[in-house]
């Protein structure tokens, strides 16, 4: 670096910046964050590759025929550490996840397959610890796991282990959830509070105290949804907000129904202990992963209808309106803010990072 | 949160508001010196709040967009080499170097590892006495001395296989580059308040003596910042250019004595590049020459890499004060923080990504909103 002795005016016209990063010509961890990344990693590499109207929907789960009969078809993969975390493990995680995937098409999960990749050296007793936890999280859920798979990989070559799961499940008649149908002056419902399996693991895996045990709210949401259907099937679209959190479902929705989304900040509920920890590490609750929570595009109509059946079940009661669907910025999410201002709420590139200061 | 819902009491944030509103008679600039700060403005929506003549230029403060790209050059160098864990902060993982990131060193095999402290660092080196661990320090007066700290435990504890890849910087210095550019527009200063936690508050009268600007020392609430505003225009508008604190539950006058003596005994003052601004002499910190066996850059022999950028973004104006975000030619459309060509667009804490992320819905040339027009907007 030059040395220098007295005081330089800035020289603007010398100050540049770095070529910008167009292309990872690797994966990045951010390709697996529910973000950017992951979408054009599916649009550019997988949906090409595949083709296929089902795929093409682009949901949490297909909707596909057979046979005559509707069904909602899903996959998902579990790459969580800590294995056992407050709350729940990878096991209850692999069956709700997929459970709470086909809810949101409106279909009560049937039947699962799990397929698991093993490292070699992982105790056995811990990979019956996390089986009897799916079998448990299973029989809550109603759903039978029929199918399955075994492989092992070196040492040094996985994290333990990793769990796929696949679901099928019925979609009743008349129940037609997709982003598409979501319509100017829909109301935005959200189960309940946001952000808590997210900062549960990151507390874990990064042995950060914040005071107080945060619990992952890893549950399985077919009741719920029932629940809400038995109001009116005429629900327009539901997401689980995992991976990229609630801004991630809400950016989704914006952009598939070309619809804009606007929430009230102060509705949404963020347990104090997230919006805690999140103040921390200067991380924005709206961006946090759940696992036992959805989001609902319902017709105003509908709307205290469905709150109130929501709020009447376990999983629900503290469901609250956080917002609405506007026909002004078509695509984008809008948060208005408790101080009155309004900002953007964009769908996140990777991941979240921990900020400096 | 105690002490934190507190200070985002909308009711307080209307009176607060109010009484800037009253105070106001002409147009003033004020400059928020902390990312942080800018941060809270922005997803707040705080500026929109303020009455037209107060204009916020938000400052140099965020240490990921002031680190020159010749460092995270060296940081992408370090971080490569089989031996080395390279333990960073989350927010420069994405900090773009020559054609890379830490990110894509770690997708190449790199051990990269976000950290939420150089403790961290420190112990993973404990954990891994056959590899070499580095941590990348780099902030403003804030995050030095935990740094400080990190080296003096090293060598207290005989941790051999730790480093330290350095880049702090001092507000001060900067704050008097930006007053000596003849551009400058700037009439106050929200001073950084967790810099004067450690710091004291000392180093500020001189400034707004020679300058002639209030520096009112403000933390990073809502109404911490509204609170900063409020005390900075009403010495505006009297004339008047002391050195306030509006942040007293965390800074005291002296700073903090402990932290300040780590300083003295590990760093010693050096010139600076910065991001955008170019050397400023005595801005910064390097290891003193008692500590330099564990300084990353003679470690790892990376003091030869040299960095010309080509010119193409315009966050050198940004981070002056001299240009809004939005008013960048490239903002929102070559620049975004999926392809940011500047440092200002990567970090959260950079005011460009704070206008991408919370303020594209207003074209440059919008007046700012009020609280009526907010009231009436399709959004309310």
């Amino acid at each position: 670096m030059p040395e220098s002795t007295q005081l330089r005016t800035p020289d603007l016209t010398a100050w540049s910046c770095p070529v910008p990063l167009r292309d990872h010509p690797r994966v990045v961890m951010g390709h697996g964050g529910g973000g950017t990344l992951s979408a054009e990693l599916v649009q550019h590499v997988f949906a090409p590759a595949f083709g296929g109207e089902a795929l093409a929907q682009l949901g949490d789960s297909a909707a596909v025929s057979v046979g005559g009969a509707r069904l909602a078809f899903s996959t998902d993969s579990f790459v969580v550490r800590p294995l056992f975390f407050p709350g729940g493990s990878i096991g209850d995680l692999a069956v709700n996840g997929t459970v709470n995937d086909l809810a949101m098409s409106g279909a009560r999960a049937a039947y699962l397959s799990s397929a698991f990749i093993l490292e070699e050296g992982v105790e056995v007793e811990v990979v019956a610890r996390v089986a009897e936890a799916m079998g448990a999280a299973a029989r809550t859920a109603g759903v039978e796991v029929a199918t399955g798979d075994t492989k092992v990989v070196e040492s040094g070559h996985g994290d333990g282990i990793f769990i796929t799961t696949s679901g099928i499940g019925l979609i009743p008649a008349g129940v037609d959830l997709r982003p598409q149908r979501v319509r100017p002056g829909d109301v935005v419902i959200v189960s309940g509070e946001i952000g808590l399996h997210g900062v549960a693991i990151m507390s874990v895996r990064e042995g950060l105290e914040f005071g107080v045990e945060i619990e992952s709210d890893c549950a399985a949401l077919g009741g719920l949804v029932e629940s809400m259907l038995a109001v009116t099937p005429d629900l327009h679209v539901l997401r689980d907000p995992t991976r990229g959190g609630l801004a991630a479902s809400l950016n989704e929705i914006a952009a598939a129904s070309g619809t804009g989304v606007v929430i009230q900040e102060r509705t949404v509920p963020v347990p104090a202990a997230v919006a805690n920890a999140c103040a921390i590490l200067g991380l924005d609750p709206l961006y946090v992963a759940n696992e036992g929570k959805l989001v609902a595009f319902v017709p105003r109509e509908h709307a205290d209808a469905v709150l109130d059946a929501m709020r009447a079940h376990p999983l629900g009661a503290a469901a609250a309106v956080i917002g609405e669907a506007v026909e002004a910025h078509p695509g984008m999410v809008v948060a208005r803010t408790a101080l009155g201002g309004t900002r953007v709420v964009d769908l996140p590139l990777g991941e979240q990072l921990p900020r400096i200061c | 949160m105690k002490y934190i819902d507190e200070f985002q009491n909308p009711e307080l944030a209307r009176r607060l508001l109010d009484d800037i509103h009253a105070t106001v008679t002409r147009p003033w600039a004020l400059m928020e010196v902390c990312g942080g700060q800018t941060h809270t403005i922005i997803r707040h929506g705080i500026d929109q709040l303020l009455p037209d003549a107060v204009e916020l230029i938000h400052g140099p403060g965020c240490p990921v967009c002031v680190t020159p790209l010749e460092l995270i050059d060296k940081a992408l160098e370090i971080a490569s080499r089989p031996e080395v864990i390279f333990c960073s902060f989350g927010d420069m993982l994405r900090v773009p170097g020559t054609g890379r990131d830490l990110f894509r060193v770690r997708g190449e095999g790199g051990d990269v590892r976000v950290v939420y402290s150089p403790l961290d660092a420190l112990r993973i080196a404990r954990e891994n006495p056959d590899r070499e661990v580095v941590f990348f320090g780099i902030g403003f007066e804030t995050t030095a001395p935990p740094n400080a700290m990190t080296v003096h435990q090293a060598r207290r504890l005989g941790i051999r296989n730790f480093s330290l890849l350095v880049s702090h910087v001092r507000v001060p210095p900067a704050i008097e580059a930006i007053m000596q550019s003849p551009d400058c527009r700037v009439q106050a200063f929200l001073a950084a308040g967790h810099v004067c936690s450690v710091m004291g508050t000392g180093e500020y009268p001189a400034l707004a003596e020679r300058y002639r600007v209030p520096v009112v020392v403000t933390g990073f609430e809502p109404l911490d910042i509204l609170e900063g505003v409020r005390r900075t225009v009403l010495q505006l508008e009297r004339g008047e250019h002391r050195v306030e604190n509006a942040y007293p539950r965390a800074v005291r006058p002296e700073g903090n004595p402990t932290a300040l003596a780590m300083l003295e005994d590990v760093f010693e003052v050096t010139d600076r590049a910065w991001r955008g601004i170019g050397v400023i002499p005595a801005s910064g910190w390097r290891l003193s020459p008692r500590y330099r066996e564990y300084d990353a850059e003679h470690r790892f022999a990376v003091t030869g890499i040299k960095t010309r950028e080509p010119a193409a973004c315009r966050s050198g104006e940004v981070l002056q004060g001299l240009l809004k975000p939005n008013e960048c030619e490239a903002f929102g459309t070559t620049c975004t923080p999926r392809n940011p060509l500047g440092a200002t667009m990567v970090s959260s804490e950079g005011a460009c990504a704070a206008y991408y992320l919370y303020r594209r819905l207003e074209p440059a040339t919008a007046p700012p909103a009020t609280l009526e027009s907010l009231e009436a907007s399709p959004v309310a």
